[in-house]
């Protein structure tokens, strides 16, 4: 079980890391960062489902026999670019969130928000 | 005619580009009309065609499960057309609103955004292909994300960053289980896995994998608890924005949540061996209930609306987690009706705040004689969120508590007749601030914007007709349940 | 898995998870933005120690390259230090982890063994087609490329649109009126000033963009495509940006010629479905391109779309890097 499973496990710990730092971080770039984290953990285990033991490369070319799986790898390109497009999207409201509140942590953003609030 | 699946995705899909190369805001707007009309056609052949049977179009020409499919059968025919008819509607709303909400030299890309948006949402219904529906749910989920960003207060900005985070986890949740069950299956074509998935009943992975999905699409939908993304983000949105979402946005994660649960895992696993239905049951219980006392205490009229959807999406759960013939079709049905209803309160909700330049509940005071059109919209849609007769929330309210009776779960009738007499108050309450309170000295910021209060009135209209004359959507309703009926159990 | 393998795999993990742990204690930003890029970089060997080559690649240009500028280039707009994370937000996210954590341990027990050629995944008949009957159907070497641009060209297409939809939402959350500011023009900074900074950029372009169109047009036989070209293209224009100035490089590529890239590649892309829909087939169905010889169908198919994926994701990644390092955007 150890030996052929420990990939996954390790893994696991990543994606484990990654949602920890989205969701206990307040401050709205360590929050993407964390998204980052996560989603690559998630690739990876992807990309073990298609891997073989002795397995090459899934570029055919004569004399060799074994090739990892190319489906997982392919659907973790499609996803690394959602993830790259979703990280973008995210600094473009921060940028425009800094522009507004002249701070990225969400408490003090939050603060801010409710006293002008009761002021009003 | 062959090409009906793909041409429902892709007219407003391409839409977008072309929106983007526009300069002319009234020329974005109209291709934004035209493209979600196309959509409408096709939806509707597509729904008449279902008599002959399902259709499945193989894109790239390759057979599933090589290649990606698009599968339109009763589950989904009927979603397509109400995505389709309710992005219409907000086209034809859309004029104005986006003239007086967005910056003019934003406009074209606006629409752009607003076509993706749709665009995603089709793509998800109409898909055969676990990852294709991650990849159109996440077109969907960015555009909406930017385009809530768009309203016209601060706040709207936190909401979307918060809804961003929020979605981006449930997205990557779903996308966790479809690798588990990829990973005991070797497939992501939904027929293929709901072929293989029976053999591996019991694995622990593709329990696992269940729970992802189901967590995934739960934060989707807002799905209490894991709502606290959709009041702000409706109510800070640009009318036009909210109307959509509030429409069909979180039903299309409901779709999604259908099509996995019965036609790709299959409901002898997951409302059978797996305590989902159970845990729906009181999830949606508990947004009934606890959704619509705190609707009762809100000041903003776009936050009120907000927290009663997360109440309805809990009606709408309610009923599929019966894993009935009756219960699905009622939660169908008032899957269809609540999405006229609110789009029809948002829409009105819209024209307040173009005229009032706030929906905050005290401005609202005394206005009721004053912009009796407008009032009138919201009291008989706010008779269908208490799910009174005549309108279609009584329809499909009477229908879910029929299918609980059946199935004896008094406790969720309860709940049910709890939250609609929450209802009573929360609607009361918007009543009694616009009937019976001094009408203000301050003259309204401008003059009804027609097309705005013409498909509020439609959308009223439409619940009322749903309601006096059912036959359509519960037929709708029937045949999508029938059509996974030897999948429930 | 050879021992020497296993062993390097271990380690990266090691580095993984003290990255990882860095990220979350770090409270200087830019400390935490590079050990990201560093991530993002041993993810990338981890790939390639995983056989997914294209993966490896485009983590690696996109983890540890877009992902870093766009980052430091926010933070040079903002604050640099993070508060002090406060208790309470540290209990649920503990728990929200730990219970995901879990509920993947459970599953995993009953994944099938690591590697193991016996696999659901190994078994499934697509294997087969992927691996043996494309070449044939499709004949690219590439199985990663007949995949991605032609079994499965359609989840390609949705992702060109989730590109496209970034591209045109950070242009309509950050689109701003170009005016004159003529303190802003005496404050910048020119690193062209530098010399050697200069004349090392200006011998630098030719090669970048040399190695954009091979990686473009390479992609059937080796790692890479038009994902990959396009975010190299884009990363010469970046380059243009952060020596020469903004200004400057908006003049090279104005804001309309990025528009219609931006919009150009999607309808490309779009365009060669709909063409091969009008000759007979299904949406993106390359065989009809070329009725009489399929093979080369798929082959202008493929060669096309990588085209439409390329100009789309160049001009979507230099549009982004322009509007987040003009910093007009905020004033």
């Amino acid at each position: 079980m150890i030996a052929t499973h420990y990939i996954y496990w390790l893994i696991i710990v990543l994606m484990m890391s990654g949602l920890y730092i989205v969701l206990s971080h307040g401050h709205l770039l360590k929050k993407l960062i964390g998204l980052n984290v996560f989603q690559a953990a998630v690739f990876l285990l992807y990309v073990s489902f298609g891997k073989v033991a002795g397995g090459t490369a899934p570029i055919v070319a004569p004399g060799i026999e074994t090739y990892s799986h190319p489906l997982p790898a392919v659907l973790v390109l499609t996803a690394i670019v959602v993830g790259m497009a979703t990280t973008s999207l995210g600094l473009a409201l921060a940028v425009r969130i800094f522009r507004e509140y002249g701070t990225l942590e969400e408490d003090e953003a939050i603060v801010a928000e409710a006293s002008e609030h009761t002021a009003a | 005619m062959t090409h009906l699946p793909v041409l429902q995705v892709l007219i407003p899909l391409m839409g977008a580009p072309a929106c983007a190369l526009l300069r002319q805001r009234r020329a974005a707007w109209t291709l934004f009309l035209l493209v979600t009309g196309g959509a409408l056609v096709c939806a509707v052949l597509l729904v008449l065609r279902m008599e002959q049977g399902s259709v499945r179009y193989a894109l790239g020409g390759w057979p599933a499960p090589r290649g990606i499919e698009y599968v339109i059968d009763p589950l989904n025919a009927p979603m397509l057309a109400l995505v389709s008819l309710i992005a219409l509607i907000v086209a034809v709303y859309a004029r104005p609103s986006v003239e007086a909400e967005i910056e003019t030299r934003r406009i074209p890309l606006f629409y752009a955004c607003m076509c993706l948006c749709v665009a995603g949402m089709l793509g998800v219904i109409a898909t055969g292909d676990a990852f294709n529906a991650f990849v159109f749910l996440e077109i969907t989920s960015l555009s909406s994300y930017a385009l809530i960003a768009m309203g016209k207060r601060r706040r709207a900005l936190l909401a979307a960053f918060r809804y961003l985070i929020v979605g981006t986890i449930g997205a990557t949740f779903l996308l966790i289980g479809i690798a588990l069950a990829y990973a005991v299956t070797g497939t992501l074509n939904m027929a293929d896995l709901a072929q293989r998935l029976p053999d591996v009943y019991g694995n622990r992975a593709l329990t696992a994998a269940v729970a992802f999905v189901v967590v995934g699409l739960a934060v989707k939908m807002a799905l209490f608890p894991l709502h606290s993304w959709l009041p702000g983000a409706y109510a800070e949105a640009p009318s036009a924005v909210s109307t959509l979402l509030a429409g069909v946005g979180t039903k299309v994660a409901v779709y999604a949540f259908l099509r996995f649960a019965l036609t790709v895992f299959g409901g002898s696993l997951v409302f059978g061996l797996l305590p989902v239905g159970s845990i729906g049951l009181v999830a949606a219980c508990a947004a009934m209930v606890l959704a619509s006392a705190i609707a009762c205490f809100q000041r903003d009229l776009k936050y009120l609306l907000g927290w009663s959807s997360v109440a309805q999406i809990g009606y709408i759960v309610a009923g599929l987690s019966l894993a009935t013939v009756d219960g699905i079709s009622a939660g169908y049905l008032h899957m269809i009706n609540h999405a006229v209803t609110k789009a029809a309160l948002f829409a009105a909700a819209g024209v307040l705040l173009m005229r009032l330049g706030s929906v905050d509940l005290q401005a609202l005071a005394g206005l009721g004689r004053r912009m009796p059109w407008t009032f009138a919209a919201i009291l008989l849609a706010g008779l269908g969120l208490i799910g009174l007769p005549p309108t279609a929330g009584f329809v499909s309210k009477w229908a879910l508590v029929l299918a609980l009776v059946e199935q004896g779960q008094w406790f969720v009738v309860g709940a049910v007749l709890g939250s609609s007499l929450l209802a009573v108050v929360y609607v009361g309450r918007i009543v009694e601030i616009a009937w019976f309170r001094e009408p203000p000295e301050t003259p309204l910021l401008r003059p009804p914007a027609v097309p705005m209060v013409a498909m509020t009135w439609l959308l009223v209209l439409m619940s009322l007709y749903f309601g006096l004359s059912p036959v359509l959507p519960a037929a709708l309703a029937d045949g999508a349940a029938v059509a996974v009926a030897g999948r429930l159990r | 898995m050879t021992s020497e393998i296993e062993l390097i795999s271990l380690v990266l993990f090691a580095i993984l998870v003290v990255t990882a742990i860095g990220i979350t204690r770090l409270r200087g930003l830019y400390g935490a933005v590079m050990l990201a890029a560093l991530f993002s970089l041993v993810i990338a060997c981890l790939f390639v120690v995983l056989d997914a080559v294209d993966v490896a690649f485009t983590e690696a240009a996109v983890g540890a390259g877009i992902s870093t500028v766009l980052m430091l280039t926010v933070l040079a707009l903002t604050r640099a230090r993070e508060a002090v994370t406060p208790r309470r937000r540290l209990w649920p996210a503990g728990i929200g982890s730990v219970l995901t954590g879990g509920l993947l341990i459970y599953g995993s027990q009953d994944l099938p063994a690591f590697g193991a050629r016996d696999s659901p995944v190994q078994r499934h008949p697509i294997t087969e087609a992927y691996l043996l009957e494309s070449q044939n159907d499709i004949g690219v070497p590439n199985t990663v490329t007949s995949v991605l641009a032609s079994y499965r060209g359609y989840d390609t297409f949705g992702e060109l649109a989730v590109i496209f939809t970034a591209g045109t939402a950070v242009l309509l959350l950050l689109s701003y009126v170009p005016r004159h500011d003529p303190d802003f023009e005496r404050r910048k900074l020119l690193l062209a000033d530098y010399r050697i900074l200069r004349v090392v950029s200006k011998i630098l372009f030719p090669f970048i963009f040399l190695f954009a169109l091979y990686v473009q047009f390479h992609g059937d036989y080796g790692p890479g495509g038009g994902f990959q070209a396009g975010v190299i293209f884009a990363s010469g224009f970046v380059l243009y940006g952060l020596v020469f100035g903004i200004d400057n490089a908006r003049r090279v590529v104005p804001r309309w010629l990025l528009r219609v890239l931006i919009s150009s590649g999607l309808l490309l892309y779009g365009g060669v479905g709909l063409t091969s829909m009008l000759l007979g087939g299904t949406f993106l169905d390359y065989d009809a391109l070329s009725p009489s010889h399929p093979v080369m169908g798929q082959h202008v198919g493929i060669l096309l779309v990588e085209l439409g994926v390329g100009i789309t994701v160049a001009g979507v990644m230099t549009a982004i890097f322009f509007v987040f390092a003009d910093r007009r955007v905020l004033q």
